[in-house]
């Protein structure tokens, strides 16, 4: 490591350089790399009489692999995370767009800290409170009551875990979009309609393509952390049917099924690391080729 | 134009109503935290604090809040400091295998939080040191880190780089110029960072449920009432826990816009 900059490179001043160089790497290696590769050493144990011992077996793999139900539920985490993410970037376009090309200063200032603030605020509660919000005694329920209507299933449903999903992504998909928006080259807009081109053609043509990167940025972070989530299948899908991270809860929690454990959550990264280089692969790929 | 006007208010009101879907919630464990009926629903039961006595009596939610705070002041200052020299790092050298580093720092928090406390707890029950406070605190120190370097770094990007020169130039130390100059100008950023990363440790229940053990934070508490029983106790912990996390959110964006101490308007560094 060199210090630019300075003309001396002393002793004195490298330990300058390590002394903060170092204290991040080493925090993450020892806690964080060391804990994902260990995941890998432990899928390999066994477990005898309820305890987990040291061992190099492939039965944790064979086992979790060939059931039926870790298949189905592995498609449907899939695909569950997949329409999040998709509901999620079409519910969040016209807002980031909004913002970026219609919203006042002020407001966009206003609604971009609000939107920055649930990220860092209880979603357990928030999801919670769907719970109130949605059972058949519920908020809505008594709502549509007065009308003559329901009450409408609304717990323990597809819809109630994506409701979950959307109070996890759609704040932070709607701020990504909003950021790749405004970056968008304004003299290509107004060229695009100095030409004649329509609003709307303008949006699909210009301001789409010139977005692409940000916007599937969003949309992959939306599936990473919908793929990812315990809360919202748990508590507003009532675990029926299961997600790979309810699973993964159960062979920790109920069990001591720590190596399986181990491979439910070492197929799980392996997948969003293939999804994530799929989407960036995607995002940046098509544009190198067009210009 | 009208119909400029009418597709502009078209797009203000959706941008609303899409703040509504994410402060419903929020509200809505406001008002059913002060609801007297124990089932939430409509009509309201009428205004009672019993919840908020009946959650602070509890000394299982007394104990896990002492917990929080004890994890989050720790994490916090030891994720800032962390974060601190590795932005620094990033700011001022360059070397082989620099993407490795930053990756280092900024993948954690991608990964799902489940998954980051099953290995956390693998490897720290391995180890000797699960089950613990100072467990909870390692953990998130890895997964809040990443937080305050992002903060310290923006700020260090809009300094002039000739400053620590020039203190160099007059005869400085490098860690004496560290403390005279870098130091101060990120003051603002240092502290949006302890806030950020208090709001992080003190919201987070995935890692801290598989790591804590019997020493449950506040949100792990939350999580067991959750799965345990209905209680609106839990919309009354729920909105302490929510204004105590928008305060730390609100102070970082506000502390983070803040001039540095000591320079006037003219003269920006």
């Amino acid at each position: 490591m060199s210090a630019s900059g300075t003309t001396n490179t002393t002793r004195r001043s490298s330990l300058f350089a390590w002394a903060l160089a170092l204290p991040m790497p080493v925090w993450q290696t020892l806690f964080f790399v060391a804990a994902l590769l260990f995941l890998v050493v432990m899928s390999f144990w066994s477990v005898q009489n309820f305890r987990v011992t040291p061992d190099f077996t492939f039965d944790n793999w064979a086992k979790i692999y060939s059931a039926g139900y870790f298949r189905v539920t592995y498609v449907r985490t899939v695909l569950y995370a997949l329409l999040a993410a998709t509901l999620a970037s079409l519910i969040a376009f016209p807002c980031a767009y909004g913002l970026a090309f219609k919203a006042s200063p002020l407001m966009r200032r206003i609604v971009v800290a609000s939107l920055i603030m649930p990220y860092f605020t209880s979603y357990l509660v928030r999801a919670n409170s769907w719970k109130i919000l949605l059972t058949d005694q519920g908020v809505i329920n008594s709502v549509l009551g007065t009308v003559g209507l329901g009450p409408l299933p609304m717990t323990s449903n597809l819809f109630a875990v994506m409701i979950g999903y959307l109070t996890l992504i759609l704040p932070i998909v709607i701020l990504l979009q909003y950021f790749s928006l405004a970056n968008v080259d304004r003299r290509l807009i107004e060229a695009a309609h100095n030409l004649r081109c329509g609003r709307v053609r303008t949006v699909f043509q210009v301001i789409i393509p010139s977005a692409r990167t940000g916007l599937i940025l969003a949309a992959t972070f939306a599936f990473i952390l919908s793929f990812g989530d315990f809360v919202s299948p748990s508590f507003l899908g009532n675990n029926k049917p299961p997600t790979l991270s309810v699973l993964m809860v159960d062979a920790v929690k109920s069990g001591s099924q720590w190596p399986r454990a181990a491979v439910v959550a070492l197929t799980m990264v392996a997948t969003l690391l293939l999804v994530a280089f799929l989407a960036m692969n995607f995002a940046y790929g098509e544009k190198r080729k067009r210009s | 134009m009208k119909a400029d006007r009418i597709i502009s208010l078209a797009f203000k009101a959706y941008i609303w109503l899409a703040l509504l879907f994410v402060f419903a919630p929020i509200l809505t464990s406001f008002v059913f935290s002060f609801d007297a009926n124990k089932f939430a629903a409509i009509p309201w039961g009428g205004f009672s604090t019993k919840w908020y006595a009946e959650a602070f009596g509890d000394p299982e939610v007394a104990k896990s809040l002492r917990n929080t705070v004890i994890v989050a002041l720790s994490s916090s200052i030891l994720a800032t400091l962390i974060g601190f020299t590795a932005a620094y790092t990033d700011y001022r050298y360059d070397f082989f295998g620099k993407k490795v580093y930053l990756a280092l720092a900024f993948i954690p928090p991608t990964i799902p939080v489940i998954i980051l406390g099953v290995a956390m707890l693998v490897l720290l029950g391995r180890i000797g040191l699960s089950g613990q406070l100072h467990s909870v605190i390692i953990a998130h120190v890895v997964y809040s880190l990443p937080f305050a370097m992002a903060l310290i770094r923006l700020r260090l990007s809009q300094m002039n780089k000739d400053l620590e020169a020039a203190a160099w130039n007059l005869g400085a130390s490098q860690w004496r110029a560290l403390k005279e100059i870098i130091i101060p100008f990120c003051l603002p950023a240092i502290f949006s960072a302890l806030f950020l990363t208090m709001a992080v440790s003190f919201d987070e229940y995935a890692i801290a449920w598989f790591v804590s053990g019997f020493n449950e934070t506040l949100p792990v508490r939350i999580l067991i009432l959750l799965q345990r029983e209905v209680s609106p106790k839990v919309n009354a912990i729920g909105s302490l826990v929510f204004i105590v996390s928008m305060t730390l959110v609100m102070l970082a964006q506000i502390v983070f816009l803040m001039r540095e101490p000591g320079s006037g308007k003219g003269k920006r560094i």
